[in-house]
């Protein structure tokens, strides 16, 4: 009887101090680019982007709606690693850092840029 | 009456200066008329219609300019062959019997009445509402149906998976995509790629304009020369129209 309890105490204690450093060290360390104020909170963005996305996609492409305040473009310009100018590449970079801690497979990048906007001039924007 | 001819004539020149002078603003760039460019945030209308004049007597065999400019500004690999995309095609006619010899890009006509729309089972085929034809690649299962159904073989398949991202327009494999009449450019008051290749070219074979405009440099122009537009028959109502045919 007492052998299990201590057995129980032994487990409980390791998943205590077990739980903290394990999240400790496979939380993803992102490189966030320019970074700066998000258009929107941080949080609400790591909640809903992909719904925004969702959103701004269908405006765009159907009905031309340009300059919205979400877009992938958007994403990109800000938060592309200025190591590798891009959003993909390592486990660091802003975009593919997040998914593959989530395990969320990323399609966007099959057809779209992963790099920032150029002008139609041919200069990056900003 | 000859009084009158001369008068209009006069005044047509001077229109065609007018409009010089704003597509040369600046270097590099066309910008066919800055009322056009929408303001951010609002959607396209019906109030415009984008539509193109091709043409052929100034159009120069060989010359494959407006070619290569959309291929660049949208990262198309420029292959000829079945399976390589290709938004325009250079193609050189013959006249049977007379012989006669005509030289004229061809690219998705931009139908009022697009069979490639009608056929789509997934609605990724649509028509936007300022004319512009293109597909919704979000939507696009690839199953081809659009390129059997247009007259004028103005789509292609993506056969290779895309690796070159640095064009305006996102391109995938497994998708169906044509000429997109430039829609990130025109949605920015600037010309289509292939108009602006042409013009530096120095040929002014395409002019591209709002056909909902009577007063637009493309309306008087098709009210003033004879123009056709391919397959007529079928009753598709294309945006783009030929000079010289």
């Amino acid at each position: 009887m007492t052998l299990r309890w201590a057995g129980l105490w032994r487990m409980a204690l390791l998943l205590v101090l077990a739980g903290p450093l394990a999240a400790a060290v496979n939380e993803p360390v992102l490189d966030i680019g320019q970074g700066g104020h998000c258009v929107d909170d941080p949080q609400f963005m790591r909640l809903n982007h992909m719904k925004l996305l969702r959103h701004q996609r269908d405006e765009t492409v159907r009905q031309g709606i340009r300059g919205g305040k979400y877009s992938l473009a958007g994403c990109v310009d800000c938060h592309a690693s200025k190591k590798n100018h891009s959003v993909l590449g390592t486990d660091q970079n802003f975009c593919q850092g997040c998914h593959v801690y989530a395990a969320v497979r990323i399609d966007c990048f099959e057809c779209h840029s992963s790099t920032p906007r150029r002008s139609i001039a041919g200069e990056v924007l900003k | 009456m000859s009084c009158g001819h001369d008068h209009q004539r006069r005044q047509f020149l001077s229109r065609g200066a007018a409009l010089t002078a704003a597509v040369t603003i600046a270097p590099g760039l066309m910008l066919y008329d800055f009322a056009r460019a929408r303001p951010s945030g609002e959607p396209a209308s019906s109030a415009v219609r984008w539509g193109m004049l091709i043409d052929t007597t100034q159009c120069e065999s060989g010359c494959d300019a407006c070619v290569r400019a959309c291929n660049k500004e949208n990262s198309l690999p420029g292959g000829t062959l079945p399976t390589d995309p290709q938004w325009i095609r250079k193609l050189e006619l013959q006249q049977e019997g007379t012989g006669r010899r005509i030289s004229l890009p061809m690219m998705c006509q931009h139908c009022a009445e697009p069979p490639c729309v009608e056929v789509c089972p997934t609605g990724a085929s649509f028509k936007r509402a300022d004319g512009i034809v293109l597909v919704d690649k979000h939507r696009c299962i690839g199953c081809r149906y659009c390129m059997m159904a247009c007259p004028y073989k103005a789509r292609s398949f993506v056969h290779e998976p895309v690796t070159d991202h640095s064009g305006a327009t996102p391109r995938g494999q497994g998708t169906v995509e044509s000429c997109t009449l430039c829609v990130h450019r025109v949605d920015q008051g600037v010309a289509p790629a292939c108009v602006e290749a042409c013009a530096s070219e120095g040929h002014q074979a395409i002019l591209f304009g709002n056909l909902n405009d009577p007063d637009s440099a493309i309306s008087q122009r098709i009210r003033s020369v004879a123009s056709a537009k391919l397959r007529a028959d079928l009753n598709l109502d294309p945006g783009i129209s030929f000079v010289g045919l």
